[in-house]
């Protein structure tokens, strides 16, 4: 691929925490318009290196650069203490100058702009998740850092969510580095998956890595039939409160 | 006007009250009360430092609060001690140490109380100028790096992301801090300016649903105590600190009333 489009990389990075390594000797790079999923156990230091991408963990060896500034991050825990009143356009707004437009907007693509004048604190986990996304997706990003973006949101919200994610990757042609545990929507979507565990233990499209021996060690037999996995289709759709629209 | 001591006093006071009032909000969502305490604690051994060698009080106290505060954000990172222990050791062991000097100081004449607990009396012009000269620095700095506090306040990891800066803005925050208790100390007492910062704006929490909100009703919150406690100072001959604080503790029992009706805890 053309060396402009590269929007971050990692070479042979690795970030060392009470003596012992917790992610170690990892090598790849995110372009633009590219979707590059990480998947691995628990522990397995893909926050980690999540968090090396962002520059919020600085490498204890190794490099990571980046070539733009524009990087949104949705986080996987992210607590507000309730001392703070907090309502969801504020919350919108904390790192961008956004004006009102530009927040119903995003808002509306998570399907949660009803939600705009609601306390933080309030909201369900589900709501809070998709407002999470929103408000990175909002000023554009050209990198967006997803880290189990769908928790704790329903099943038929986790697929619009996983399809706007598609959408936002063609549609802003920004790089995307997403965290997830689906594997049918990291198989059917994705460019290029890494498998985690430590370190790189194989990387490449999807269809290469579930046929890789490391990979079936890892994640088992049974998940490399992830491919042919149902997928439940409605005929309609639901709004938020539960009723039916076409 | 500034002939008469209580117009001084009032005058002092409101302008402590304006700089509290946004920082104290962020003291209660960062929960470092007890960080403040620990900063206004050390500042008793700058007040010594300063009759010591006559210098002037608030700049003493500024950069013995500074250096502790520095101190504590570098300790934090590298000791395995908690954090509210690291704050105790600081906080007492500067604490003591600014009360043997004193004693050591015996030529010089102290009024304990008055450091302890605020003195009206002592309010001069001078002090005036140092408070409303200090607090307006104070807040245009804050003001500057409001974004990036705010941002790291609600998320660290968030604002580190998104090119917040939340390491520098975090240590500007602490040396603030150590501005707003180097120029309260005269008035409000070492052992009392933490209350200022937070019984003001835990007040606004319970009346406000954004944190703009928030700001304003605890400079608001603030000025009202401060405006009646030094009344009531002067009408009951009470010493000006406590009676600050006494007062701004009455108005968020009044504001935790006026919560409860309106059903804002039943949620």
């Amino acid at each position: 691929m053309d060396k402009n489009n590269s929007l971050v990389k990692l070479e042979n990075a690795g970030v060392y925490r009470s003596s012992k390594w917790l992610v170690r000797g990892i090598s790849f790079e995110i372009n633009k318009g590219q979707i590059v999923t990480l998947i691995g156990p628990n522990g397995s230091g893909k926050t980690t290196t999540a968090k090396m991408i962002l520059n919020i963990l600085d490498t204890d060896e190794g490099m990571a650069t980046s070539n733009t500034s524009k990087m949104a991050y949705v986080p996987q825990k992210i607590n507000i203490d309730w001392t703070m009143p907090l309502r969801v356009i504020d919350f919108m707004k904390i790192t961008n100058n956004l004006n009102n437009t530009q927040i119903t907007d995003s808002l509306t693509m998570t399907g949660v702009d009803k939600l705009l004048y609601n306390q933080i604190h309030s909201l369900s986990g589900g709501e809070f998740q998709r407002v999470l996304i929103a408000r990175a997706i909002a000023k554009k990003p050209d990198l967006l850092v997803l880290d189990e973006p769908v928790q704790g949101v329903d099943f038929n919200g986790e697929i619009a969510l996983y399809n706007l994610i598609k959408k936002i990757s063609s549609t802003l042609n920004c790089g995307i580095l997403l965290i997830s545990h689906d594997m049918h929507f990291v198989m059917s979507t994705t460019d290029h998956v890494i498998c985690l565990n430590g370190h790189i233990c194989c990387s490449g499209n999807p269809s290469s890595v579930v046929k890789n021996p490391e990979y079936i060690k890892l994640f088992g037999e049974h998940n490399s039939e992830t491919l042919s996995y149902y997928q439940h289709q409605h005929d309609h759709s639901h709004n938020n409160d539960g009723s039916v629209s076409n | 006007m500034f002939d008469d001591f209580f117009t001084r006093a009032l005058i002092a006071g409101i302008g402590i009250a304006i700089v509290t009032g946004p920082l104290g909000c962020l003291v209660i969502w960062r929960r470092l009360s007890y960080f403040g305490d620990t900063l206004s604690h050390s500042a008793l051994l700058g007040v010594t430092l300063a009759y010591a060698f006559s210098i002037n009080i608030s700049l003493s106290v500024f950069i013995i609060s500074g250096v502790v505060a520095l101190l504590l954000l570098s300790l934090q990172k590298r000791t395995k001690l908690a954090g509210d222990s690291l704050l105790g050791l600081l906080a007492h062991s500067s604490l003591a140490i600014g009360l043997v000097l004193i004693g050591f100081l015996s030529s010089i004449r102290f009024d304990l109380m008055g450091l302890l607990f605020g003195d009206i009396l002592a309010v001069t012009f001078e002090d005036i100028l140092i408070i409303w000269a200090g607090g307006l620095i104070i807040l245009g700095i804050l003001f500057y790096i409001w974004k990036s506090i705010f941002a790291a306040t609600v998320n660290y990891d968030l604002a580190a992301a998104e090119g917040m800066k939340p390491d520098v803005s975090n240590v500007i925050f602490t040396l603030l801090l150590a501005g707003v208790i180097a120029i309260s100390i005269k008035m409000i007492g070492a052992l009392l300016i933490t209350g200022l910062l937070l019984i003001p704006a835990a007040t606004a929490r319970s009346l406000s649903n954004n944190p703009t909100q928030m700001v304003l009703l605890s400079i608001v919150t603030g000025i009202s105590s401060v405006v009646i406690g030094l009344f009531s100072s002067l009408e009951f001959n009470t010493a000006s600190g406590p009676s600050i604080i006494v007062a701004a503790l009455g108005l968020f029992i009044l504001s935790l009333i006026s919560f409860k009706r309106s059903g804002a805890l039943q949620r």
